[in-house]
């Protein structure tokens, strides 16, 4: 990674949902920098706002009952937090796009394969029927999809799970983004297939030079694909660092619970070391550390005061822990590089 | 010493039929075909493969929730495969299936009170107020108190509905569960929970497990030996800690490969398998896995692999003969 220019900088992003319980707080606070060529994992599990923060960046959150109420997304060094629409379209499927878990639901059934994937290259490119064609073809090929020609015109329905996430990835791939960003790509698949997909994106990723943003749950994902890891938990990134670091020297509570919990860390048949209680709601988050009610190392102040994100010498953590330990205790200093 | 076996599944077999019109030929989905393996008492025995393979309608087929076309199935004595609808029902008093999604399986409309006593009920088991008691002393041990017995299935999170789910098999305290992919659909904090307490339940009521899943993490975790199966058929079947050190069929190896690293600074030779699997509706001709293998000979386009016992380690290829 000699390229040290942020692709994607997201600074104390606030996006809020409005429901009849009143405002939910799904992402609160989130800094995540990416740098041009490198792959971030966003760790976290179901309800902890990796998803909404991705949403956020593509532009695609559900409105009115969403909203970005505070902070900033750049993109290329670009201030796209309220971009219009319409420049937004501009944006997405052509210099960043989205890659979604379920391959299934996110082809159109109703139109074929090519219909779909001319789509971007007629809204971004001048290309003429045929080099369009042509083009697909291609892109099909390189993903490893035999009989590329014919798949173009069939639905859908008719592929595979393994060949639609592949034409997903195609289709995100068609004009040559400068960030992917991948929300839990592999989850619905098969384990071989898994080995497929995610070589293959790597193959893509080092051709291109692309960024990647990587959503996922899987720590083995994470350390299968990532240069860095942002674990996120309630809304708030609560760790992030190289990928190294994460595996060999994670300082957050909660991620050293999820990496102690992993089955293969343990005795087999014996008890798994797990986090008690369950993952809180949104609504639920209260004042303090949102980990607090979990964790095994909660202290009075836990309770009541939330944790500034700590810059340690190898990462940011955000934990009253190490509060002590670094005086830079600032949000500014958020990124672990 | 042998530990005595519990559950022999013999031969079976079952065949889904696809209706294409009135004169078209009928087809055959073969989802299971001529399986068979044995479980011992007290041990846990995995099956895993991947979608489609046939390891959750084997599962099924044993607690006749879906009939078998052909094949045995001794429990207790019984073929269980040829039992009366009535008597059926009875034995799956020592018989229970904990399901996969938690969102689904629970009642809506019925309250973990009514969830938890209805099987006390329906088997004819204590009185009325003996089946309260049972079931807030079953809920305690997974986990949950007696504040839950009179809330609605949507009052719980995932974990929590998976352990409701296992709290309603183990309340007949049966002899066998069938788990079928039971931790898939919970978030990795939640998972080891409900791993724990299916570990802790075998302890405590002397529990058999059928575990299904296809997370080859946790049923190297969780089990004593596995089966693997590909396309409807079981192509290998050893000890765990055997079969995850040294698969011999090509399928487990490359299965195995597969499975994501656990440090990035982890490295491991990747068997990747070309393409996808073959449609059950039309298998490949000798070994259904061919195609796929890196290993294939001239022997597998034709022929099916016999079945090879290499001392409590059975596997189906044509490499072993």
């Amino acid at each position: 990674m000699g390229n040290r220019s942020p692709i994607l900088e997201v600074r104390q992003l606030q996006t809020h949902f409005r429901s009849g319980h009143g405002v939910v707080k799904a992402v609160n606070g989130v800094d995540l920098t990416v740098y041009a060529g490198e792959t971030v994992g966003l760790v976290g599990e179901s309800g902890c706002g990796k998803s909404v923060t991705s949403l956020s960046v593509m532009g695609l959150l559900p409105k009115p009952a969403a909203a970005i109420v505070g902070g900033t997304i750049h993109f290329a060094g670009r201030d796209i937090t309220h971009l219009p629409e319409k420049q937004m379209r501009k944006l997405r499927g052509n210099e960043m796009s989205m890659i979604f878990q379920e391959p299934m639901t996110s082809l159109n059934p109703v139109f074929t394969i090519g219909q779909q994937m001319a789509e971007p290259l007629r809204q971004h490119t001048s290309l003429t029927k045929r080099q369009i064609r042509e083009k697909m073809v291609e892109m099909l090929q390189s993903v490893g999809i035999p009989r590329a020609g014919q798949i173009i015109d069939e639905y859908p329905h008719q592929l595979s799970g393994g060949m639609r996430q592949r034409v997903m990835i195609s289709l995100a791939m068609l004009c040559q983004p400068k960030l992917l960003i991948a929300d839990e790509p592999t989850t619905a698949l098969d384990v071989t297939i898994q080995a497929q997909i995610l070589q293959l994106m790597k193959e893509i990723k080092q051709k291109q030079q692309m960024a990647m943003l990587l959503i996922t749950h899987d720590l083995g994902v994470v350390a299968e694909m990532c240069d860095r890891v942002v674990v996120m938990y309630g809304g708030q990134v609560v760790e992030s660092a190289e990928v190294r670091t994460i595996f060999d020297q994670p300082r957050h509570p909660y991620t050293q619970g999820l990496l102690a919990s992993m089955p293969n860390a343990n005795e087999r048949k014996g008890e798994l070391k797990a986090i008690p209680g369950s993952v809180p709601r949104p609504d639920e988050v209260g004042q303090g550390c949102t980990f607090a009610p979990r964790c095994s190392q909660a202290m009075e102040r836990c309770r009541h005061d939330r944790p500034p994100l700590v810059a340690l010498p190898r990462q940011s953590c955000r934990c009253w822990l190490y509060a002590g330990e670094e005086e830079t205790a600032l949000e500014e200093v958020a990124h672990a590089t | 010493m042998r530990p005595e076996p519990l559950l022999e599944v013999k031969h079976l077999k079952k065949y889904y039929e696809l209706k294409k019109g009135w004169f078209s030929p009928k087809q055959q989905v073969k989802a299971v075909d001529d399986v068979s393996f044995t479980v011992y008492r007290g041990e846990t025995y995995g099956l895993v493969g991947e979608s489609g393979c046939g390891k959750s309608t084997t599962g099924r087929a044993i607690l006749r929730l879906q009939e078998a076309n052909a094949g045995e199935i001794w429990f207790a004595g019984e073929n269980v495969a040829r039992l009366p609808y009535e008597r059926m029902r009875r034995l799956r008093r020592r018989m229970q299936m904990v399901f996969q999604d938690p969102y689904a399986s629970l009642n809506p409309k019925k309250t973990i009170l009514q969830i938890l006593t209805e099987p006390l009920r329906v088997h004819g088991l204590y009185s009325p107020d003996e089946r309260v008691k049972k079931a807030s002393e079953i809920l305690k041990i997974v986990g949950l108190s007696d504040y839950h017995l009179h809330s609605y299935p949507h009052e719980f999170s995932g974990g929590q509905r998976q352990r409701i789910g296992i709290a309603k098999a183990v309340i007949l305290q049966p002899d066998l569960i069938v788990a079928d992919e039971p931790v898939s659909a919970l978030d990795v904090s939640i998972q080891s929970q409900v791993i724990n307490l299916l570990l802790q339940l075998q302890r405590e009521f002397h529990l058999t497990y059928i575990f299904i899943s296809h997370d080859l993490g946790v049923v190297r975790h969780i089990t004593d030996r596995v089966g693997v199966m590909y396309l409807g058929k079981l192509v290998e079947q050893a000890q765990t800690e055997k079969l995850f050190q040294e698969p011999k069929h090509p399928y487990t190896q490359a299965l195995l490969s597969a499975v994501p690293i656990t440090h990035p600074d982890d490295t491991r030779e990747r068997i990747i398998l070309s393409g996808d699997v073959p449609s059950p509706l039309d298998p490949p001709q000798g070994c259904t896995f061919h195609p796929r293998c890196p290993a294939c000979m001239e022997v597998c386009r034709t022929e099916k692999p016999p079945v090879v016992d290499l001392g409590e380690h059975i596997v189906a290829c044509h490499l072993y003969v």
